[in-house]
């Protein structure tokens, strides 16, 4: 962790990146074995801001967003080509190590996958795996802290120690975004958060992200566009070619692509004509 | 079309007769199959426990092989058996895990693993007698380890270590994806995600799998019979150097005399020997359902 914080600050240094790019993709390609999954991807993550990308199904949503911290490497046919910039250092080059990565930007999946221990333990396990010595005030501290800021804590305060698993899912989901920022991520991606959960829970979590939106950035891929609208405030947009190989086709701030589309693709796809 | 469905047309449809005639035999000829298992195993028990229930005793377990039928015990047997599996369980059972942990959460080379994997699998299918001559030239008379326990339990650790792996890896396989990813995704290293989200979860079913295997390897004659010979031993093992006798062994022992005596010893020693392995797979079968109820905790 604090080798790539050493090497990013190097680079800036030398760069002298523009600082509120926080994450950067260059020429990015993906394909599993021969087959492209997307292609020519490039695309600016700004700081404290929430981007949604969003795009019909199998477009390489998911793919892209994995790329960012390198989850993909876990699929063993994925192959990543081109560059993924975080401040500037590439993160696929070979002095970094997809630890580290995935403890600066961290990730909440499509169905909350709460560990099978206690909600304590959910929260306090990135701290634990990542070698973070604290004191019981202290670590309780920051679950309580994590927990907050993900909105649970007033219904968990009680039964910290209860299993995960009784948890709603919309709880659980929040639980799994607790847990992430336990870990003190400076990027969080969110594949489809809210995909499994009633309009309720939907809403808590959309409101938790813009509360955490200012000292975090958040890229978020979702099929719903008004959730993108309504939370993010750049969206990109990704649709297959003929060969289904995924790109990006427009990127911008959100309320100039649901208003003035430059795409014709776009338009169809969130006037509802297509996808 | 509806009279034809619903109507006399319907009925009188032979090929619609047939098929429900089928239907009514179908499950007295499939259960037969069962049938025929259930009565096999009913008539063992019945055959068994009727020759050796009047033989069970104290006798048979705290005493010494005995020339007279009356004083004849199955002590030494029991204390060989006990010490041999349970020495070889002490070896195989984390070895199969950390097989089964590599072959599937850590090796990366596709072809290596494929091939590892086959090979485990036949290993699994080798009579088990070639384990005991394997055993009998490799550790008894290449590494000097002579008929001892330990050359006993080197040999059924190899033999059920197969078993162990497959049921080790089959427990991993179980585990969602998402909880791995999920451990990943916060910055685990392989390692811890093995530590903490893979072990506890599989190991309850890892040992399942353990226990069905090492309750194959009580009721194993034919390896330590090629290993430690048929012996006649009047004395407790003191170290794993020693020589020893199994159940099995002794009930092969006892079965092979000719007076009746015997023959009905021997089979108060299946009864001994199967209620050993009954409440063994009972354990198996308790940890399993204990892990089921957590799953859906």
């Amino acid at each position: 962790m604090t080798m790539l914080k050493e090497l990013v600050r190097d680079s800036m240094e030398l760069s002298g990146a523009d600082k509120r790019v926080v994450v950067e993709a260059v020429n990015l390609a993906v394909r599993y074995g021969n087959r492209y999954a997307i292609k020519n991807i490039n695309l600016q993550i700004e700081r404290n801001r929430i981007t949604a990308i969003i795009g019909p199904s199998g477009c390489g949503k998911s793919t892209l967003l994995r790329c960012i911290n390198r989850m993909n490497d876990l699929i063993p046919e994925a192959k990543v080509e081109g560059r993924v910039l975080y401040r500037g250092v590439d993160i696929y080059s070979k002095e970094i190590d997809p630890v580290m990565v995935r403890t600066v930007i961290g990730m909440v999946f499509q169905r909350p996958n709460p560990f099978p221990m206690s909600i304590f333990d959910n929260v306090s396990f990135g701290l634990k795996v990542n070698g973070i010595k604290l004191s019981k005030t202290e670590l309780m501290q920051k679950v309580r802290d994590a927990l907050e800021k993900a909105a649970l804590w007033d219904e968990v305060k009680d039964r910290l120690d209860a299993h995960a698993y009784s948890l709603s899912g919309g709880q659980q989901q929040r639980l799994c975004i607790a847990r992430t920022l336990a870990v003190d991520p400076e990027v969080i991606l969110l594949d489809e958060p809210t995909v499994s959960l009633d309009p309720i829970s939907t809403a808590k979590i959309e409101q938790l992200l813009r509360n955490i939106s200012s000292n975090y950035t958040i890229v978020i891929v979702t099929h719903n566009m008004q959730q993108a609208a309504r939370v993010s405030d750049y969206t990109a947009v990704m649709m297959p070619d003929e060969n289904m190989v995924g790109g990006l086709i427009e990127f911008g701030p959100t309320k100039e692509i649901f208003t003035h589309p430059r795409d014709k693709r776009t338009e169809d796809y969130i006037s509802g004509r297509v996808g | 079309m509806a009279d034809t469905v619903l109507g006399l047309g319907w009925q009188e449809s032979r090929r619609v007769r047939w098929k429900k005639t089928l239907d009514k035999v179908a499950p007295i000829l499939l259960s037969f199959g069962l049938f025929i298992g259930i009565a096999t195993v009913a008539s063992l028990l019945i055959t068994v426990a009727t020759t050796g229930g009047d033989r069970l005793s104290w006798t048979l377990i705290t005493e010494y092989p005995h020339p007279n039928p009356a004083n004849a015990g199955m002590r030494s047997a029991i204390l060989g058996t006990i010490w041999t599996v349970g020495l070889s369980a002490l070896i195989c059972v984390p070895l199969g895990i950390a097989a089964a942990l590599y072959l599937t959460a850590w090796s990366e080379n596709k072809v290596i693993k494929r091939f590892i994997e086959i090979n485990i699998a036949n290993l699994a299918g080798i009579p088990s007698v070639v384990f005991g001559l394997v055993g009998l030239s490799l550790l008894t008379y290449g590494l000097g380890l002579g008929r001892s326990i330990i050359a006993g339990a080197f040999t059924l650790a190899v033999m059920t270590l197969p078993l162990v792996t497959v049921a080790a890896a089959e427990a991993v396989k179980t585990i969602p994806e998402a909880l791995i990813h999920g451990a990943y995704s916060l910055g685990a290293t392989k390692l811890q995600v093995t530590r903490y989200i893979i072990l506890p979860r599989a190991l309850p079913m890892m040992m399942t799998g353990a226990i069905l295997a090492i309750s194959r390897a009580i009721g194993e004659a034919a390896p330590i019979l090629v290993i430690s010979g048929l012996l006649f031993i009047r004395q407790d093992p003191s170290s794993i150097f020693d020589r020893f006798t199994v159940m099995p062994l002794q009930i092969y022992n006892w079965v092979s005399r000719p007076q009746v005596a015997f023959q009905e010893l021997s089979s108060a020693a299946i009864i001994v020997l199967m209620l050993i392995l009954l409440s063994m797979n009972s354990a198996a079968i308790a940890l399993r359902y204990r892990y089921q109820r957590r799953l859906t905790l």
